[in-house]
């Protein structure tokens, strides 16, 4: 028979290692996703015990300003108010985003537009350095920086939301600046030609032009941004004062769901209200991640078309 | 069928006679499909071994769709059905090496595709993967390969140099001899000269005579031209169907069809 023949037909080495690739890929996948589900399912497990074993009221949870979760309130349930530290997590977002987007962008364009190449190789080494610094190095910085400034220049006792979203927009700087980098790189180069070649000058082409098409880019950038400041924990914590309390002003001590959990989850015994609640709060952070990841891929996907 | 202008119903499929010449490749029924999009409609037909068949056709006519989906390559992308049998087994069936095949049948790709690596290690990269060890067989093979897509010449001092600094043409020709160093039987070409200057074009049809002698070749082109001088059979193709299908010869001074005259003479529409 013909050996050509022979070969096509039979399965050979090759066919036995795209099996067994195909095996270890699925089952990776499979690790993952169990992973993932065994988080959400015990975070939502334990988060939603405050309300059916404990009897807290989810609208007062999420209404309420009042945080006591040992203590009943007035109406005999457990005071889970969390709104106070909802707010003070996205408020330090929002902030933190807002200061940090256009030193980000303005960052990404110098290095991909107007910067030399060894200059662009010196902005990208200082990028991923801010990248490696640890956050509980940001937080000493922010308490001996940038807490006295604040409370020099703007009043209050210096802890408070301004502080956290001035010590998270360094933090998630280089993460919008490099993602931004990467989506103003994928613009075709021939875009710029063909805007320079239409008469523009280099400024409505990087406005109108480039800026334009890396848009999805850099949405999903920021929204990036934002989901790493809303699950920062220690440098925010180090620095906003950490009273549960509804914050009167930016300039008044609050606190994140992620600087009471640090604080209070190891102080409290499992299965306790105090504990559980804490679960809630871990909860609303997770569902809030969901969010900002359904975010990215609305956004991306919307770019596409 | 009626689409635009012309009858795709009306078409004009040449038959071999087996007794005398050898197929090397045929297709029978072959459809395919991008999801629910219909591309390419009853393909039926033979390829003669030791020939250059050339696929010309409009863009969008189906003809690369086609070329792709002999050696498999739009697995991924596409549904094809049907058979597309070589050395009288079905390689469109799942159950074939699919490997092996793509080893036997080859392909060069539109824009020149070389490997970021050296003008030789281009070429012993896919051998080396299969097992061949020996330096100085690899060496000849390299030689070989080249000599045969006629680079030979232009590069025999600069082996060890990054491919990605030749000039388009010779690095189409490295793709060629890429492709001819794993020892084909058949090589698949979809418009392997849209990217290329004149010169560098005539030099890959040069190559393509040279190889007829050992492979069949099935080539797409755009350039009509270049199918009147390189192939001896060409297809006709026509919103997702084959409309005639004969000798080089028959289909540019006598073809049978009234689509194929009015595309050949530049009065399609």
């Amino acid at each position: 028979m013909d050996p050509i023949r022979e070969k096509i037909l039979k399965p050979s080495k090759e066919t036995r290692q795209d099996i067994l690739g195909k095996t270890l890929s699925y089952a990776s996948i499979f690790l993952i996703v169990a992973v993932v589900l065994a988080i959400f399912l015990f975070v939502a497990s334990k988060g939603i015990a405050t309300f059916t074993e404990n009897k807290a009221s989810l609208v007062e949870f999420l209404t309420g300003t009042e945080w006591n979760p040992g203590a009943n309130g007035p109406n005999g349930k457990p005071l889970v108010g969390a709104l106070p530290m909802i707010l003070g997590s996205f408020g330090v977002t929002f902030l933190a985003a807002l200061f940090a987007t256009p030193f980000a962008i303005g960052t990404a364009l110098y290095m991909t537009e107007l910067s030399s190449k060894r200059s662009q190789k010196f902005m990208q080494s200082v990028i991923e350095l801010l990248v490696g610094i640890p956050s509980v190095v940001y937080g000493f910085i922010g308490l001996t920086v940038v807490v006295p400034f604040v409370r020099d220049h703007f009043g209050g006792s210096g802890y408070g939301i301004l502080s956290g979203s001035f010590v998270l927009f360094v933090m998630v700087l280089p993460t919008i600046t490099s993602m931004t980098v990467d989506s103003l790189r994928a613009v075709p180069k021939y875009y710029k030609s063909a805007s320079l070649a239409l008469g523009a000058t280099e400024w409505q082409t990087i406005y109108r032009v480039l800026l334009r098409a890396a848009m999805p880019g850099i949405m999903t950038a920021i929204v990036f941004g934002m989901a790493r400041a809303f699950g920062e924990a220690l440098a925010v914590q180090m620095v906003i004062g950490n009273a549960t309390l509804l914050p009167e002003s930016l300039l008044s001590p609050a606190s994140t769901l992620t600087s009471v959990l640090t604080m209070g989850i190891g102080n409290t015994v499992m299965g306790t209200v105090s504990n559980n609640a804490l679960w809630s709060l871990a909860l609303i952070l997770l569902l809030m991640s969901l969010v900002f990841n359904l975010a990215v891929r609305f956004i991306s996907r919307k770019g596409k078309m | 069928m009626k689409a635009g202008k012309y009858d795709l119903n009306d078409t004009s499929i040449m038959n071999f006679d087996k007794q005398k010449q050898e197929i090397a490749l045929s297709t029978h029924d072959l459809q395919v499909y991008y999801g629910n999009k219909h591309a390419f409609y009853d393909g039926n037909l033979q390829f003669e071994r030791y020939k250059i068949t050339a696929l010309i056709g409009a863009s969008g006519s189906g003809k690369s769709t086609f070329l792709r989906s002999l050696n498999r390559m739009n697995d991924d992308v596409a549904t094809v059905t049907g058979e597309i049998m070589y050395r009288g087994i079905d390689i469109n069936s799942k159950k074939i090496n699919l490997y092996e095949m793509r080893k036997q049948i080859g392909m060069v790709f539109q824009r020149p595709n070389p490997f970021s690596k050296s003008i030789k290690e281009n070429i012993t990269f896919a051998l080396k993967e299969n097992g061949i060890k020996d330096k100085q067989k690899l060496d000849e093979i390299v030689e070989k390969s080249l000599r045969g897509a006629a680079l030979w010449d232009e590069v025999k001092d600069d082996l060890n140099k990054s491919a990605l600094a030749l000039s388009g043409g010779q690095q189409q020709r490295l793709c060629i001899a890429r492709a001819i160093a794993m020892g084909p039987d058949i090589l698949l070409m979809d418009e392997p000269c849209s990217a290329l200057d004149p010169i560098s074009t005539l030099k890959v049809e040069e190559t393509m005579h040279e190889l007829k002698k050992k492979y069949t070749i099935i080539i797409v082109t755009h350039n009509m031209q270049q199918a009147s001088r390189v192939s001896d059979y060409t297809a006709f193709f026509h919103m997702g169907h084959v409309i005639e299908y004969g000798k080089t010869k028959d289909i540019f001074t006598n073809p049978k069809i009234q689509a194929t005259e009015d595309y050949v003479s530049g009065n399609f529409g």
